[in-house]
Protein backbone atom coordinates (compact mmCIF):
# COMPACT_ATOMS: atom_id res chain seq x y z
CA UNK A 1 0.00 0.00 0.00
CA UNK A 2 2.69 2.51 1.13
CA UNK A 3 5.10 1.21 -2.63
CA UNK A 4 2.38 1.46 -4.25
CA UNK A 5 1.75 5.18 -3.23
CA UNK A 6 5.33 6.05 -3.29
CA UNK A 7 5.34 5.08 -6.72
CA UNK A 8 2.22 6.28 -8.04
CA UNK A 9 4.01 9.50 -7.85
CA UNK A 10 6.54 9.94 -11.01
CA UNK A 11 8.53 12.16 -9.07
CA UNK A 12 9.72 10.08 -6.86
CA UNK A 13 11.06 7.53 -10.05
CA UNK A 14 13.90 9.90 -10.52
CA UNK A 15 14.58 9.83 -7.31
CA UNK A 16 14.84 5.99 -7.01
CA UNK A 17 16.90 5.66 -9.77
CA UNK A 18 19.42 8.50 -8.49
CA UNK A 19 19.28 6.53 -5.33
CA UNK A 20 21.33 3.46 -6.26
CA UNK A 21 25.12 4.49 -5.34
CA UNK A 22 26.70 2.81 -9.70
CA UNK A 23 23.53 4.93 -11.20
CA UNK A 24 25.06 8.08 -9.14
CA UNK A 25 28.60 7.10 -10.21
CA UNK A 26 27.40 7.20 -13.99
CA UNK A 27 25.91 10.50 -13.38
CA UNK A 28 28.98 12.07 -12.46
CA UNK A 29 30.96 10.18 -15.35
CA UNK A 30 28.10 11.73 -17.82
CA UNK A 31 28.56 15.29 -16.04
CA UNK A 32 31.88 15.79 -18.27
CA UNK A 33 30.30 15.24 -21.32
CA UNK A 34 28.89 12.17 -23.33
CA UNK A 35 30.25 8.41 -23.16
CA UNK A 36 29.83 5.78 -25.05
CA UNK A 37 29.23 2.60 -22.89
CA UNK A 38 32.76 0.52 -23.30
CA UNK A 39 34.06 4.00 -21.90
CA UNK A 40 31.92 4.32 -18.72
CA UNK A 41 32.46 -0.22 -18.19
CA UNK A 42 36.20 0.11 -18.39
CA UNK A 43 35.80 3.46 -15.84
CA UNK A 44 33.64 1.75 -13.46
CA UNK A 45 35.57 -2.05 -13.51
CA UNK A 46 31.87 -3.58 -13.45
CA UNK A 47 30.98 -6.34 -15.67
CA UNK A 48 29.03 -4.53 -18.87
CA UNK A 49 25.60 -5.80 -18.33
CA UNK A 50 25.72 -4.64 -14.76
CA UNK A 51 26.36 -1.32 -16.10
CA UNK A 52 23.77 -1.74 -19.08
CA UNK A 53 21.39 -2.43 -16.43
CA UNK A 54 21.59 0.89 -14.86
CA UNK A 55 21.71 3.20 -17.98
CA UNK A 56 18.28 1.32 -18.99
CA UNK A 57 16.92 2.42 -15.39
CA UNK A 58 18.40 6.24 -16.13
CA UNK A 59 17.11 6.38 -19.01
CA UNK A 60 13.33 4.82 -18.57
CA UNK A 61 13.58 7.48 -16.35
CA UNK A 62 14.69 9.79 -18.89
CA UNK A 63 17.79 10.78 -16.90
CA UNK A 64 19.73 9.93 -19.45
CA UNK A 65 19.81 9.69 -23.20
CA UNK A 66 21.83 7.41 -25.77
CA UNK A 67 22.70 8.14 -29.24
CA UNK A 68 24.11 5.50 -31.77
CA UNK A 69 27.33 6.90 -33.17
CA UNK A 70 28.40 4.35 -35.74
CA UNK A 71 28.81 0.86 -33.83
CA UNK A 72 28.84 2.41 -30.29
CA UNK A 73 26.36 3.36 -28.33
CA UNK A 74 26.49 6.92 -26.88
CA UNK A 75 25.35 8.05 -23.83
CA UNK A 76 24.65 11.81 -22.32
CA UNK A 77 22.83 13.16 -19.17
CA UNK A 78 19.71 15.11 -19.00
CA UNK A 79 19.26 16.92 -15.61
CA UNK A 80 15.57 17.61 -16.13
CA UNK A 81 14.27 14.84 -14.02
CA UNK A 82 15.99 15.86 -11.19
CA UNK A 83 14.67 19.05 -11.40
CA UNK A 84 11.19 17.89 -8.66
CA UNK A 85 13.82 16.42 -6.37
CA UNK A 86 15.75 20.02 -5.92
CA UNK A 87 12.54 21.88 -5.93
CA UNK A 88 11.76 19.55 -3.27
CA UNK A 89 14.56 20.07 -1.19
CA UNK A 90 14.68 23.57 -1.70
CA UNK A 91 10.96 23.92 -0.52
CA UNK A 92 11.37 21.52 2.76
CA UNK A 93 14.75 23.82 3.44
CA UNK A 94 12.49 26.80 3.40
CA UNK A 95 9.68 24.96 5.81
CA UNK A 96 12.85 24.61 8.03
CA UNK A 97 13.67 27.97 7.62
CA UNK A 98 10.67 29.38 8.76
CA UNK A 99 10.63 27.65 11.70
CA UNK A 100 14.30 28.47 12.48
CA UNK A 101 14.14 32.33 11.60
CA UNK A 102 11.67 32.04 15.14
CA UNK A 103 14.22 29.93 16.97
CA UNK A 104 16.44 32.89 16.07
CA UNK A 105 14.21 35.51 18.08
CA UNK A 106 13.44 32.65 20.72
CA UNK A 107 17.58 32.98 20.88
CA UNK A 108 17.67 36.32 21.12
CA UNK A 109 14.94 36.49 24.04
CA UNK A 110 17.27 33.73 26.12
CA UNK A 111 20.58 35.16 25.40
CA UNK A 112 18.68 39.11 26.78
CA UNK A 113 17.01 37.04 29.66
CA UNK A 114 20.91 35.36 30.55
CA UNK A 115 23.25 38.36 30.27
CA UNK A 116 20.10 40.43 32.09
CA UNK A 117 20.32 37.82 35.14
CA UNK A 118 23.72 37.73 35.08
CA UNK A 119 23.81 41.41 35.83
CA UNK A 120 21.47 41.02 38.73
CA UNK A 121 23.97 38.25 40.14
CA UNK A 122 27.07 41.19 39.72
CA UNK A 123 24.97 43.59 41.44
CA UNK A 124 24.19 40.96 44.23
CA UNK A 125 27.56 39.51 44.55
CA UNK B 1 26.72 36.30 2.89
CA UNK B 2 26.99 39.78 5.11
CA UNK B 3 28.70 39.59 8.03
CA UNK B 4 26.26 40.78 9.98
CA UNK B 5 23.75 38.16 9.29
CA UNK B 6 22.63 36.61 12.58
CA UNK B 7 20.83 33.75 11.01
CA UNK B 8 22.40 31.03 8.17
CA UNK B 9 20.43 29.24 5.74
CA UNK B 10 19.01 25.97 6.74
CA UNK B 11 21.01 23.19 4.23
CA UNK B 12 19.32 19.93 3.16
CA UNK B 13 21.20 17.13 2.01
CA UNK B 14 20.29 13.17 1.61
CA UNK B 15 23.11 11.70 2.84
CA UNK B 16 21.73 7.88 2.23
CA UNK B 17 19.20 6.57 0.42
CA UNK B 18 17.08 6.29 4.04
CA UNK B 19 17.91 9.42 5.11
CA UNK B 20 17.35 13.33 5.62
CA UNK B 21 19.77 15.84 6.95
CA UNK B 22 19.03 19.58 7.71
CA UNK B 23 22.08 21.51 9.38
CA UNK B 24 21.87 25.12 10.38
CA UNK B 25 23.87 27.69 11.79
CA UNK B 26 22.63 29.56 15.03
CA UNK B 27 23.87 32.56 16.84
CA UNK B 28 23.67 31.59 20.32
CA UNK B 29 25.35 28.92 22.37
CA UNK B 30 24.08 25.77 22.68
CA UNK B 31 22.91 25.47 25.88
CA UNK B 32 20.68 27.72 24.83
CA UNK B 33 19.61 26.49 21.69
CA UNK B 34 18.70 22.90 23.46
CA UNK B 35 16.84 25.03 25.84
CA UNK B 36 14.87 26.45 23.07
CA UNK B 37 14.27 23.15 21.73
CA UNK B 38 13.56 21.07 24.92
CA UNK B 39 11.19 23.70 26.75
CA UNK B 40 7.68 23.22 26.00
CA UNK B 41 6.13 26.91 25.90
CA UNK B 42 9.67 27.73 24.11
CA UNK B 43 8.98 24.87 21.36
CA UNK B 44 5.31 26.56 20.99
CA UNK B 45 6.72 29.73 19.49
CA UNK B 46 8.93 28.32 16.70
CA UNK B 47 8.20 24.43 15.73
CA UNK B 48 5.10 26.14 13.46
CA UNK B 49 7.13 27.96 11.62
CA UNK B 50 4.84 30.18 9.16
CA UNK B 51 2.77 26.85 8.35
CA UNK B 52 0.25 27.31 11.27
CA UNK B 53 -0.67 27.60 14.97
CA UNK B 54 1.46 25.19 17.61
CA UNK B 55 -1.24 23.77 19.66
CA UNK B 56 0.06 21.48 21.94
CA UNK B 57 3.87 20.51 23.09
CA UNK B 58 4.27 18.09 25.49
CA UNK B 59 8.16 17.26 26.01
CA UNK B 60 9.00 14.34 28.84
CA UNK B 61 12.02 14.77 28.50
CA UNK B 62 13.95 11.60 29.90
CA UNK B 63 15.49 8.01 28.29
CA UNK B 64 11.56 6.30 27.43
CA UNK B 65 9.98 9.58 27.93
CA UNK B 66 8.03 10.70 24.99
CA UNK B 67 6.98 13.93 23.33
CA UNK B 68 4.23 15.66 21.15
CA UNK B 69 3.68 18.56 18.83
CA UNK B 70 0.67 19.49 17.09
CA UNK B 71 -0.56 22.58 15.03
CA UNK B 72 -3.70 23.74 13.19
CA UNK B 73 -2.12 24.47 9.85
CA UNK B 74 -3.01 27.47 7.58
CA UNK B 75 -5.39 25.24 6.07
CA UNK B 76 -7.29 24.52 9.30
CA UNK B 77 -6.07 20.75 9.49
CA UNK B 78 -4.45 19.67 12.54
CA UNK B 79 -0.87 18.07 12.04
CA UNK B 80 0.61 16.02 14.74
CA UNK B 81 3.84 14.57 15.26
CA UNK B 82 5.33 12.26 18.37
CA UNK B 83 7.90 10.25 19.86
CA UNK B 84 9.92 8.14 22.50
CA UNK B 85 13.45 9.39 23.75
CA UNK B 86 16.34 7.16 23.15
CA UNK B 87 19.33 9.02 24.10
CA UNK B 88 19.43 12.06 25.84
CA UNK B 89 22.87 13.98 26.35
CA UNK B 90 22.02 17.42 27.98
CA UNK B 91 23.69 20.34 25.25
CA UNK B 92 25.12 17.60 23.11
CA UNK B 93 22.57 15.34 21.59
CA UNK B 94 18.87 14.05 21.20
CA UNK B 95 17.96 10.81 20.04
CA UNK B 96 14.03 9.78 19.40
CA UNK B 97 11.20 8.34 17.46
CA UNK B 98 9.54 10.66 15.17
CA UNK B 99 6.00 9.60 13.92
CA UNK B 100 4.07 11.49 11.76
CA UNK B 101 0.29 10.88 12.83
CA UNK B 102 -1.39 11.85 9.58
CA UNK B 103 0.70 8.40 8.45
CA UNK B 104 0.63 5.81 11.00
CA UNK B 105 1.22 3.09 8.50
CA UNK B 106 4.34 5.18 7.45
CA UNK B 107 6.50 3.23 10.41
CA UNK B 108 8.97 5.19 13.02
CA UNK B 109 11.23 7.86 11.98
CA UNK B 110 14.44 8.04 14.02
CA UNK B 111 15.76 11.57 14.59
CA UNK B 112 19.01 12.48 15.93
CA UNK B 113 19.76 16.07 16.55
CA UNK B 114 23.52 16.93 17.90
CA UNK B 115 24.71 20.66 18.81
CA UNK B 116 27.69 21.36 18.20
CA UNK B 117 28.69 25.31 19.62
CA UNK B 118 32.28 26.96 18.15
CA UNK B 119 32.75 30.22 19.43
CA UNK B 120 29.57 30.91 20.79
CA UNK B 121 27.48 29.64 18.16
CA UNK B 122 25.87 26.82 17.25
CA UNK B 123 25.26 24.11 14.42
CA UNK B 124 22.53 22.28 14.96
CA UNK B 125 22.48 19.27 12.90
CA UNK B 126 18.78 17.41 12.61
CA UNK B 127 19.52 13.54 10.79
CA UNK B 128 16.35 11.49 10.33
CA UNK B 129 16.35 8.38 9.40
CA UNK B 130 13.62 6.40 7.94
CA UNK B 131 12.71 2.69 7.89
CA UNK B 132 13.27 2.04 4.51
CA UNK B 133 13.82 4.15 1.15
CA UNK B 134 10.26 4.14 -0.05
CA UNK B 135 8.89 6.15 3.25
CA UNK B 136 11.63 8.60 2.77
CA UNK B 137 10.60 9.16 -0.84
CA UNK B 138 7.20 8.87 -0.05
CA UNK B 139 7.55 11.95 2.91
CA UNK B 140 9.17 13.98 -0.17
CA UNK B 141 6.38 12.90 -2.40
CA UNK B 142 3.91 14.25 0.04
CA UNK B 143 5.88 17.17 0.81
CA UNK B 144 6.05 18.03 -2.84
CA UNK B 145 2.20 17.71 -3.37
CA UNK B 146 1.14 19.95 -0.22
CA UNK B 147 2.87 22.99 0.50
CA UNK B 148 5.46 23.26 -2.33
CA UNK B 149 4.43 26.93 -3.34
CA UNK B 150 4.04 27.93 0.28
CA UNK B 151 7.32 26.85 1.03
CA UNK B 152 8.61 28.78 -2.01
CA UNK B 153 6.94 31.60 -1.11
CA UNK B 154 8.89 31.17 2.48
CA UNK B 155 11.58 31.18 0.70
CA UNK B 156 11.54 34.08 -1.21
CA UNK B 157 10.35 36.00 1.87
CA UNK B 158 13.34 34.34 4.03
CA UNK B 159 15.79 35.30 0.77
CA UNK B 160 14.55 39.49 0.50
CA UNK B 161 14.59 38.96 4.68
CA UNK B 162 18.65 38.74 4.32
CA UNK B 163 19.17 41.14 1.42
Amino acid sequence: MILAMARAATTTDAFNAVAEPRRRQILDLLTHGERPVNDLVAEMRLPQPLVSKHLRVLREVGLVDVRDMGRQRVYCLNGQPLKPIHDWIRAYEASWSSRFNRLDEVLEELKDQELGDQKRGDKED
Amino acid sequence: MAATATSGTAVVTLPSDTQIQTTRELNAPKHLVYKAWTTPELIKRWWAGDHGVATVAEVDLRVGGTWRYAMTANQGFEVAFHGEFSEIVPNERIVSTDIFEGMPDGGAAVTTVTFTEEKGRTTLTILTQYPSREIRDMVIASGMEGGLQEALDDLEEVAISLN
